[in-house]
C-alpha cells in the first residue's frame, strides 16, 4: 500500500485532536478504526495532509444504557463490541440483528460504530440503523458540543454535516416508551460485501401495539434511504397480516435502487419487501409467544 | 526387519507439511521479501482506457522528481528492440505500449525511484495524451464486419479472429445426428474469471556489469522457461542469467506466463546498475494478469431413445482479450478443450473453435486446470444434464449407462484422447450413497411444503493431467518432460532437485515422500529444493497439475538409478554378487539370510568411503521423464442445494466428493487440495466472475467486486476416495490438484437447475447469483451471460 504522503499525529486528547483538525483548516482527516479511511488512501481516494488518530484517546469506547433508557455508543465502539455485548443483545435489537451482518470478523475487530455513520456510505449498515432508531450525534468542535439528528446529519453519499473542525464522539439512540423491537436484515453475495439490499427496522412497543417504527434501508439507493415515513402504516396498530403488508410496501415504495451487477432494480425492491415483511412476523410472532 | 514405510514418512504417509513450518511463522521468503543493497523500487502506468491511440507522452514532470531515476516509455523500449515480446501462443504482447492501447490496465509507462511512494507519486505526473477509439468488449462485437481492428500492428492480421480451428469427425457426426431420436442442446457462457493469488506478481532483477550476470528473483510456476525466454527477448547468454523462483503465495496458473513488469525491471537494472524492485498491487494483478476462461459454448447431442449417446458437437467461441496469451501446448489453439467427455463412450464427435481478440486484458491462463479442461468439463456436465431431461431419464442411470467401463481402459475418446484407467461406476455409486440419492424424492417433497425448492446435481469427469508426452505437446518448440536429480550425502541423508516448482501445493514434502517410498530413507533426511535454475535440473515448471504424473515421477525414477548404484555397493559391502542381494525398504540383504544385510546408509557412506576398485565415488543422479501418457484421474461430485424462492439464495445442504487419484502420497495433502479447489468450484458458480462494461471499464478489479469466498460462505464438504492406481506411473500416481476446480463447478449449477425444473428453466449461466436465480425462477426463462454492469453513479 503506498498512499501519498501524509502527516501522522495521535492525540491523547479531544480538544488537541480539534486543534489538529482546525489547524488542518479541511486538509486533516480522522482516523478511526481505518477500515473505510485505509482502503480509501490505499487507492489514492483520499488524500488527507493530515491524519490525525483518535485511538488513543482514551474514555471513547463505551457502551451505554443511561437510567432514562437512552443507549450511548461512543466513539471508539467497535463493532465486535456491539456484535458481542450482552446488554446490546438484550435492550436494542435492531442493532444487535445488525452487528453480526457488518463486513467480516476482522474488519468488525477495528472499524467503529460512529466512524461509520460518519463514512456515510450508502451501502452502510450502522447510518441505516441509526435513521430507523431516530439517533443522533453528538459531535465536538473548538465552540464546544452540539447535537445533530440523523436525519440531519447524513447529507448524501460519503458526506455528513460535520464541520472540518469537529469529532463525532458519541451517538445516541432514544429511549423507547415501550419496548424495543425490531431487527436487521441483509442480503450480500458473501460474508464482508456491501448490501445489495439491507433493511433496518426499529419498532417501539408496549403489548401487541406499535407505538413508534422507524425504517431505514442501504444499498438501495445513491444515499442511506430514511424510510421512516412508512411508520403510518403501524403506529398505533398490531402487527397483524395487513399492516405489516401495508408497512413493507411503503417502505418498498421508498427504495430507490438502480439495476447493477448485485441486481435489478425490481430484484433489490423486492428484497426490501419481503426482509421488511419478515422482520415484522417475526416481531409479531415474538410478541404472541 | 522391513522399515514401516508410514512411520519414515512414505507413500500414504499423511506427513505434516514441512514448508508450513516457515509459512505459518511468517517467515516465507516470497520475491517481496528479498531486499538487496542499493536496490530501487519499480511502478507502472496504466492505461485507463480499454482503447485508445497514444498522442503524446510528457514524462517531464516524472523525470522532475526528486528519487526518480528513470522513467521508460515505450518508445524508449522500441528503442532497444523490447517494446514487444513473444506469447506462449505465437503472438505477440505490448511490454510498454506505442502505438494504442488496448485494454484497460495496459501497461504504459514505468517509473524507477529510490522508494515505492515516489514511483508512485511520479506515475501521477506523467501526462498521457489519448485518442479513445471504440472499445470491444466480447466477441460479438469483434466480429461485427465494420469492428475497429484492434490488432493493426501486426501484418496480415484481418479483423479481429485469431483463429479457426476444428477437431474431430465431422461426417461421421453427421451421420451420427441424422439417425438420432433425440437431439439435445445446450448454450453457455463460462464467465472470464481470475486465479488470483494471494500474492501478486513481482520480480526484484539485478543485473551486474561487472560479471555480466543477471539474477532475477521472481514470482513463476516455471523459473526455467523463463530464464530460456530471457534469453531469447533480452538477448543475453543463458549461462549467465539466473531466475530464481523463491516461496510463491500461490500461482494456480497464473504465474506461468512472463509479464511487462518482469522485462521493464529488468531493462531498468540493467539501465541503473541497481537492483529494480517491482510488486504489482492487488488491481493491477486482477486486471493485467493472465485470467481463465471466458468462453461462449454450444453444443448438440445425439441421443438414441434408451439412453444411449451418439455422438456431440461442440463449438467454442473464445475472448482472448488484446494479445493472443494463452499458456498452452502449441499444437492446441483452444488448449484441450476437446478431453470434453472422455469419460462418456461415445462413438464420434466434432468440435469447431474461434478465437477472437477483444480490448480486454490478455491472458487465457489455465487456472487451475490443464489448458482450458475446465471449460470442457463443465460443458459435458451440464449438456450430460440438458440430455438426461430431455430424455426424461435419471441424471445417474444416464451416466452410468454412457460410461467407459473399467475394462475399455485404454479407452480411444471420441476426440482421439486415450484414457488409462478408472472405476467411474463406483466413484459414482459411493457418491449417490452418500448423498442419499434414494431418499431424495421424499426429502425435496418434504422442503416443498416449507416453501424451499431442492436439487441435485452430478459432476463426473475424467481429465487429462500431466503433459506431455513429448511427442504431442510442447511450449514453443520445448517439449513437456521433467526432471529429478538426487544427491545421497555420506550420512545417508540426501539432498533432491527438481524442475517443478510448489507454490504452497507442498512438494517439499511430497516430493521426499517419494524418494522415502523408494529407498527407504525417512522423508525427513531429505531436502527438497526446488526453483533455482542455476541449481536445479531443467523441467517446465507446475501448472495443469503436472507435477506428480511429470517431476514425480522422474522422482521416482532417479531414485530407482540411485538405487541399482547402492546395490553394487552392497554387494560389494556384503562380499556377495549383486545377483544374491534382495531389497527391502531401506535395505541390501543376501538372499537366504535375511539377516545379512546393509541400510541404504551404509551404502551412502560407502560410495564416499569404501566403494569397490573401478567404482566411480559418489551416490547421486539426475532422471529426466517423458511420460508415455497423460494421467486420467477421475472424480464423481454431487451437490445438495436448498432455494429460497422468495429470495433467490441457495444454500448447499450437502456435497460429496468421491475423488479417483490413483496412488495417494500423501492424503492430506490430496484431500487439501480437493477443498481448496471445490472452494474455488463454489466461488465461480456462486459469485466470482470478471466483466466490462461498454466502455471497456473492468469490474471485478479489486476484491469488493471480485469476489473470494471466505470460510464463512463456503460450504462443508465430504471426501471419499477410490484408487485406481495409473498403470503408466510408475508409482501409479495421477495429478489431482484441480480435478475439484474442474469438475467442481458443473455440480453447483446442475444442483440448481434440477431445483428448478420444473419452473421451465434449463440454464442459468454462472455466477447464480442469487438476484439471477431469483429472476429464473420467477419468469421460467433462462439467463444467458454476464451480469449486468454498474452502470456508473
Ligand atoms: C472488507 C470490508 C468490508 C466491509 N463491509 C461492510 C459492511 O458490510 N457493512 C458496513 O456497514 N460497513 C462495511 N465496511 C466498512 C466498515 O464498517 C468501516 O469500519 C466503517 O465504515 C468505518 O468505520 P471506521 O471506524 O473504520 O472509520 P475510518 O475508516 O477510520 O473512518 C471513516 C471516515 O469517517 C471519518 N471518521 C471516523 N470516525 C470519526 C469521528 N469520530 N469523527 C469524525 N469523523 C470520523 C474518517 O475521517 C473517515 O472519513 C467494510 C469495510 C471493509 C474493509
Amino acid at each position: 500500500m503506498y498512499p501519498s504522503r501524509f502527516k501522522y499525529e495521535s492525540p491523547k486528547t479531544i480538544v488537541e485532536a480539534i486543534k489538529l483538525l482546525d489547524a488542518g483548516k479541511g486538509d486533516a482527516k480522522v482516523l478511526a478504526g481505518g477500515q473505510s479511511l485505509v482502503p480509501m488512501l490505499k487507492l489514492r481516494f483520499a488524500f488527507p495532509d493530515q491524519i490525525v488518530d483518535i485511538n488513543n484517546i482514551p474514555g471513547l469506547d463505551y457502551i451505554r444504557f443511561d437510567a432514562d433508557g437512552s443507549l450511548h455508543i461512543g466513539a471508539l465502539v467497535r463493532h465486535e463490541h456491539l456484535e458481542k455485548s450482552v446488554e446490546i443483545s438484550m435492550r436494542q435489537p435492531t442493532i444487535a440483528a445488525a452487528a453480526p451482518l457488518v463486513a467480516d470478523p476482522i474488519v468488525r475487530a477495528r472499524g467503529t460504530f460512529v466512524g461509520s455513520v460518519c463514512h456515510a456510505d450508502p451501502q452502510g449498515d450502522w447510518a441505516a440503523t441509526m435513521i430507523a432508531l431516530h439517533g443522533s450525534i453528538v459531535v465536538q468542535g473548538p465552540k464546544g458540543k452540539r447535537t445533530i439528528a440523523m436525519k440531519d446529519f447524513v447529507l448524501g453519499p460519503y458526506a455528513n454535516s460535520l464541520n472540518y473542525n469537529e469529532i463525532a464522539i458519541e451517538a445516541v439512540i432514544p429511549a423507547p416508551k415501550g419496548v424495543a423491537r425490531g431487527g436487521y436484515l441483509k442480503l450480500e453475495r458473501r460474508v464482508g460485501d456491501f448490501a445489495t439490499a439491507s433493511v433496518a427496522v426499529a419498532l417501539d412497543m408496549s403489548g401487541d401495539t406499535v407505538l413508534n417504527a422507524g425504517f431505514a434501508l442501504a444499498g438501495v439507493g445513491g444515499k442511506t434511504i430514511d424510510a421512516n415515513e412508512a411508520a403510518s402504516a403501524l403506529i398505533g396498530q398490531k402487527l397483524t397480516e395487513a399492516t405489516i403488508a401495508k408497512a413493507a410496501q411503503l417502505v418498498a415504495a421508498l427504495a430507490e435502487p438502480r439495476t447493477d451487477h448485485r441486481g435489478s432494480a425490481e430484484y433489490k425492491r423486492h428484497i426490501v419487501e419481503t426482509f421488511v415483511k419478515r422482520i415484522l412476523v417475526a416481531n409479531s410472532a415474538q410478541k404472541v409467544a | 526387519m522391513s522399515l514401516n514405510e508410514v512411520k519414515i514418512g512414505g507413500m500414504g504417509a499423511s506427513r505434516r507439511r514441512v514448508e508450513d513450518n516457515r509459512f505459518i511463522r511468517g517467515k516465507g521468503n516470497y520475491v517481496d521479501d528479498i531486499v538487496l543493497p542499493g536496490m530501487l523500487h519499480m511502478e507502472i502506468l496504466r492505461s485507463p482506457v480499454a482503447h485508445a491511440r497514444i498522442k503524446s507522452i510528457d514524462t517531464s514532470a516524472a523525470w522532475d522528481m526528486p528519487g526518480v531515476r528513470l522513467v521508460l516509455t515505450g518508445e524508449m523500449m522500441a528503442a532497444r528492440n523490447l517494446a514487444w515480446m513473444p506469447t506462449l501462443s505465437y503472438d505477440t504482447a505490448a511490454v510498454l505500449a506505442t502505438d494504442k492501447v488496448r485494454f484497460q490496465g495496459q501497461e504504459v509507462c514505468a517509473v524507477i525511484a529510490d522508494d515505492p511512494y515516489i514511483a508512485k507519486d511520479a506515475c501521477g505526473k506523467i501526462v498521457v495524451d489519448y485518442e479513445i477509439l471504440p472499445p470491444i468488449v466480447n466477441p460479438v462485437q469483434a466480429a461485427a464486419p465494420d469492428a475497429v481492428q484492434i490488432r493493426d500492428d501486426k501484418a496480415g492480421q484481418v479483423g479481429n479472429k485469431i483463429f479457426d480451428w476444428e477437431i474431430g469427425d465431422k461426417a461421421r457426426t453427421d451421420n451420427a445426428f441424422a439417425d438420432a431420436d433425440v437431439v439435445s442442446k445446450i448454450e453457455l457462457h463460462y464467465p472470464r474469471t481470475h486465479p488470483s493469488p494471494m500474492e501478486t506478481c513481482g520480480s526484484l532483477a539485478d543485473y551486474d556489469r561487472a560479471t555480466g550476470k543477471l539474477t532475477v528473483y521472481l514470482t513463476t510456476q516455471a523459473p526455467h522457461i523463463v530464464r530460456a525466454a530471457v534469453a531469447m527477448v533480452a538477448e543475453l547468454p543463458e549461462q549467465n542469467i539466473r531466475i530464481v523462483s523463491p516461496d510463491i503465495g500461490g500461482g494456480f496458473g497464473n504465474k506461468v506466463p512472463i509479464y511487462p513488469g518482469y522485462v521493464v525491471a529488468i531493462l531498468a537494472s540493467i539501465l541503473t546498475e541497481k537492483p529494480v524492485k517491482w510488486i504489482e498491487d492487488k488491481t493491477g494483478n486482477l486486471t493485467s494478469t493472465g485470467f481463465g476462461r471466458d468462453v461462449y459454448l454450444k453444443g448438440e447431442m445425439a441421443l438414441r431413445k434408451d439412453g444411449k449417446i451418439l455422438g456431440v458437437r461442440m463449438n467454442t467461441i473464445s475472448d482472448h482479450g488484446a494479445f493472443f496469451a494463452d499458456a498452452q501446448p502449441s499444437k492446441f489453439k483452444i488448449g484441450l478443450m476437446h478431453s470434453a467427455f472422455a469419460a462418456y463412450d461415445i462413438p464420434t464427435a466434432h468440435m469447431f473453435a474461434t478465437g477472437y481478440y477483444t480490448n480486454k486484458a490478455p491472458g487465457g491462463v489455465a487456472y487451475r486446470c490443464s489448458f482450458r479442461v475446465t471449460e470442457a468439463m463443465f460443458f459435458q456436465e451440464r449438456m450430460v444434464q440438458a440430455a438426461a431431461d430431455d430424455l426424461g431419464m435419471d441424471q445417474a442411470e444416464f451416466r452410468r449407462v454412457n460410461f467407459v467401463k473399467d475394462e475399455q481402459h485404454p479407452h480411444r475418446t471420441a476426440f482421439g484422447f486415450l484414457t488409462d484407467s478408472g472405476q467411474y461406476e463406483k466413484c459414482l455409486d459411493i457418491g449417490l450413497e452418500a448423498i442419499g440419492y434414494k431418499n431424495f424424492a421424499a426429502e425435496k417433497a418434504e422442503a416443498a411444503k416449507r416453501g424451499r425448492l431442492l436439487g441435485i446435481g452430478i459432476s463426473t469427469m475424467t481429465e487429462p493431467l500431466g503433459a506431455g508426452n513429448s511427442r504431442e505437446y510442447d511450449i514453443l518448440g520445448i517439449k513437456m518432460f521433467d526432471s529429478a536429480e538426487l544427491r545421497i550425502h555420506m550420512s545417508g541423508k540426501a539432498i533432491l532437485r527438481t524442475g517443478s516448482r510448489g507454490q504452497g501445493t507442498g512438494h517439499e514434502t511430497t516430493w521426499a515422500q517419494i524418494v522415502a517410498h523408494e529407498l527407504g530413507i525417512p522423508a525427513d533426511d531429505i531436502l527438497v529444493e526446488e526453483g533455482d535454475t542455476d541449481t536445479a535440473p531443467f523441467g517446465m515448471g507446475t501448472y495443469a497439475s503436472r507435477s506428480t504424473p511429470v517431476a514425480g515421477a522422474a522422482i521416482a525414477m532417479v531414485a530407482r538409478k540411485v538405487r541399482a548404484k547402492a546395490r553394487k555397493l552392497a554387494a560389494h559391502l556384503l562380499e556377495v554378487s549383486e545377483e544374491d542381494i534382495e531389497w527391502e525398504l531401506g535395505r541390501f540383504y543376501v538372499r537366504g539370510n535375511q539377516e545379512r544385510g546393509v541400510t541404504i546408509q551404509d551404502c551412502a557412506m560407502a560410495a564416499y568411503s569404501n566403494m569397490p576398485d573401478g567404482m566411480e565415488p559418489g551416490l547421486e543422479n539426475v532422471a529426466y521423464y517423458d511420460p508415455p501418457n497423460l494421467t486420467w484421474p477421475f472424480a464423481c461430485y454431487i451437490a445438495k442445494v436448498e432455494i429460497d424462492p422468495e429470495t433467490g439464495v441457495w444454500d448447499v445442504l450437502q456435497f460429496v466428493a468421491v475423488d479417483d487419484c490413483g496412488v495417494r502420497i500423501n492424503p492430506m495433502i490430496v484431500e487439501g487440495q480437493i477443498m481448496g479447489g471445490l472452494t474455488e468450484a463454489y466461488a465461480m458458480a456462486n459469485m466470482q466472475y470478471q466483466t466490462y462494461d461498454e466502455e471497456g471499464n473492468i469490474i471485478g478489479g479489486n476484491y469488493m467486486d471480485f469476489l473470494l469466498p471466505t470460510a464463512w460462505e463456503t460450504p462443508g464438504f465430504e471426501l471419499y476416495e477410490v484408487v485406481t492406481p495409473c498403470p503408466h506411473h510408475p508409482i501409479g500416481a495421477k495429478g489431482v490438484g484441480e480435478c475439484a476446480t474442474v469438475g467442481g463447478p458443473a455440480a453447483f449449477v446442475n444442483a440448481v437447475m434440477d431445483a428448478l425444473k420444473d419452473k421451465g428453466v434449463r440454464n442459468i449461466d454462472m455466477p447464480l447469483m442469487p438476484n439471477r436465480v431469483y429472476e429464473a425462477l420467477t419468469t421460467g426463462k433462462d439467463i444467458y451471460g454476464m451480469p449486468p454492469v454498474r452502470s456508473g453513479n
